[in-house]
């Protein structure tokens, strides 16, 4: 039988696979925005499990609307990317650094 | 509770979106040559939206009559106070842009458009009753605020700095999602006052784990320490009016939404969270400070300037009671002042050729070519440092008098040591301007719109302000209450 728990326990893993994504990956922004979107993923697992659990609608739509901003923070993302890729000609995360201190 | 209630009760959202999407379709057919008529009705909308929260604020408008759509949403008297701060500082950021961006070539008709929708999403922040709204207002602010930090497409300083708070900001989306989803599954509702009603049993780990995940991801949004990491680099690479625009209104909602969450929904659990709260206050005070002793970058300083003053408020935060929470917002409304005064004049630092200054040893001699400029930076930054004259002092003294009155004396004695390590670097700048050899590198001349807000910002701070703490205070305090009396 599978509970609540194992949900939740698969959810965490995927979330901090999607935290270490961002912190470890040194080769590439397109990486991250990969990683961004694992992070909201375990989140709607968790949503979803939960709806289910607690007989709550409330979670299923929850994950709808996260879906739904994913899309547009990906599309966000993406335009930036872009225009930083334009000015700059790479996109490795090393090179992010004209600014420091 | 009816419908036509809700909807009269948001009106200014409903504002502020409509106007939105018809000034969108003027930008799509106008082109940027309509970006001027498109900031003045933009400014229009936040004035007309400022004049529609005013009776909630002045009437303290609070608990049921206030909330709406089954208490998704609260337009009382807190929103109220904090939506005014909101959007006055998205009017005035967008009175100084042209300015700046038409030296650049840069100025497009979406500028006061995603100043507008993100002036939207921050005055949902503030009114959220659940998390959704919370969610939703979070993301309609973060979206805007990732494109307006690259809007110097063609500069590699701006991309990359859109680029890292795109990064990070949406890295703390999914932190605070994550404690979302925990907090909802082990509580079984997303309103605020169901949070609250499920917890009055006592805290299951579960819902523990849930308050830490949404403190972080909103640090992450105030930029206090150790999630600062991200506010140096936005801060110089964004363009000047959307530095400002970052250090001012984003800051209010954020603070908002941190005291709508852990004094609404986790009220009874203060204990769970104060020590967190106490340790991000005490980190942001002296990490602020330290940082900002070896900048030359006037806007990296005013950034680790944010941090310190965030730290302070926080204390606010972290005495949760009704004093503190009116001190926080009494705190904040100096801070908005001083901040876009500070950037005000950040704008009318010019060389002969209409180069923006940035680097602050060029400054040296600025008393003698600018003596008016040099006074308001000097006030600003003795204000910043809270040296008592002048009103940035009064600030600070609330918050820490709540302290003390709180039972937290070490936690203000902390601070008022740690605030003197920050007095060094705000008194450095003054003394490169006016006791450094003259480097006389600014010049140019200053646009009318930079004086005013400046001239507005230094009446504000100087000790005229004493005359505001008693409105001010009064409003501060219906606000607190109102938060107090939401659920």
């Amino acid at each position: 039988m599978i509970g609540i728990e194992h949900y939740v326990v698969v959810s965490s893993i995927l979330f901090v696979l999607g935290v270490l994504g961002i912190f470890l990956n040194r080769k590439n922004v397109i990486v991250i925005l990969m990683a961004i979107e694992l992070i909201l993923l375990a989140v709607n697992i968790n949503l979803v499990a939960f709806s289910a659990f607690l007989h709550d609608l409330t979670g299923q739509i929850f994950a709808m609307f996260v879906l739904t901003v994913a899309a547009g923070e990906a599309a966000v993302g993406l335009a930036i990317l872009v225009i930083y890729f334009r000015g700059r000609g790479t996109i490795a995360v090393d090179d992010v650094n004209r600014m420091k201190g | 509770m009816d419908w036509s209630q809700s909807l009269r009760l948001i009106a200014p959202e409903e504002t502020l979106s409509i106007a939105g999407l018809i000034l969108l379709l003027v930008a799509a057919w106008g082109g940027d040559k309509a970006s001027r008529l498109i900031s003045i009705l933009t400014v229009a909308a936040l004035v007309a939206a400022g004049i529609m929260v005013s009776p909630a604020l002045c009437g303290a408008t609070m608990g049921p009559d206030a909330s709406a759509f089954f208490g998704q949403f609260h337009a009382d008297a807190f929103a109220s106070y904090a939506k005014v701060l909101i959007y006055i500082s998205a009017a005035a950021s967008l009175v100084i842009a042209p300015v700046f961006f038409e030296r650049f070539n840069a100025m497009r008709a979406e500028y006061p458009i995603l100043v507008l929708f993100a002036a939207l999403g921050m005055g949902i922040m503030v009114s959220a009753g659940d998390l959704l709204t919370l969610y939703i207002g979070l993301e309609m602010n973060s979206l805007a605020a990732y494109v307006l930090a690259a809007f110097l497409r063609n500069d590699g300083r701006s991309a990359e700095a859109g680029l890292k708070y795109f990064v990070l900001g949406a890295l703390a989306s999914g932190i605070l999602l994550f404690g979302m989803s925990l907090t909802y599954g082990f509580t079984g509702t997303t309103s605020f006052s169901g949070i609250n009603a499920a917890l009055a049993g006592g805290l299951s780990h579960g819902a523990l784990f849930g308050i830490v995940f949404m403190l972080a991801g909103l640090a992450f949004k105030v930029s206090a320490v150790p999630f600062h990491m991200w506010t140096p680099d936005v801060y110089e690479g964004a363009p000047t009016p959307v530095t400002m625009f970052f250090a001012t209104a984003p800051k209010v909602a954020a603070m908002g939404l941190m005291m709508r969450v852990l004094l609404d929904a986790f009220s009874d659990q203060a204990a769970a969270w104060q020590q967190i709260v106490l340790f991000l206050a005490l980190a942001s005070i002296v990490v602020g400070a330290l940082g900002a002793i070896g900048q030359t970058n006037i806007k990296r300083l005013m950034a680790y300037s944010s941090i310190n003053n965030v730290g302070f408020i926080l204390v606010g935060l972290a005495v949760a009671t009704p004093q503190g929470a009116s001190a926080m917002l009494f705190y904040l409304a100096i801070y908005i002042a001083m901040s876009l005064g500070g950037f005000a004049v950040i704008l009318m630092l010019k060389d002969e050729d209409g180069n923006y200054v940035e680097h602050i040893p060029s400054y040296a001699g600025l008393s003698r070519t600018r003596p008016g400029l040099a006074l308001g930076l000097a006030m600003i930054m003795f204000s910043l440092a809270g040296i008592p004259p002048l009103f940035g002092f009064w600030g600070k003294f609330l918050v820490f008098k709540a302290a003390v009155d709180g039972g937290m004396i070490a936690l203000a004695a902390l601070g008022f040591a740690a605030s003197v390590i920050g007095a060094f670097y705000y008194l450095k700048v003054v003394k490169i301007i006016y006791f450094d050899e003259p480097a006389d590198v600014v010049k140019g001349e200053s646009d009318i719109w930079h004086k005013l807000i400046l001239v507005i910002s230094c009446v504000v701070i100087s000790p005229l302000g004493f005359f505001l703490t008693k409105w001010l205070g009064g409003l501060t305090d219906t606000a607190a209450t109102a938060l107090f009396h939401a659920l």
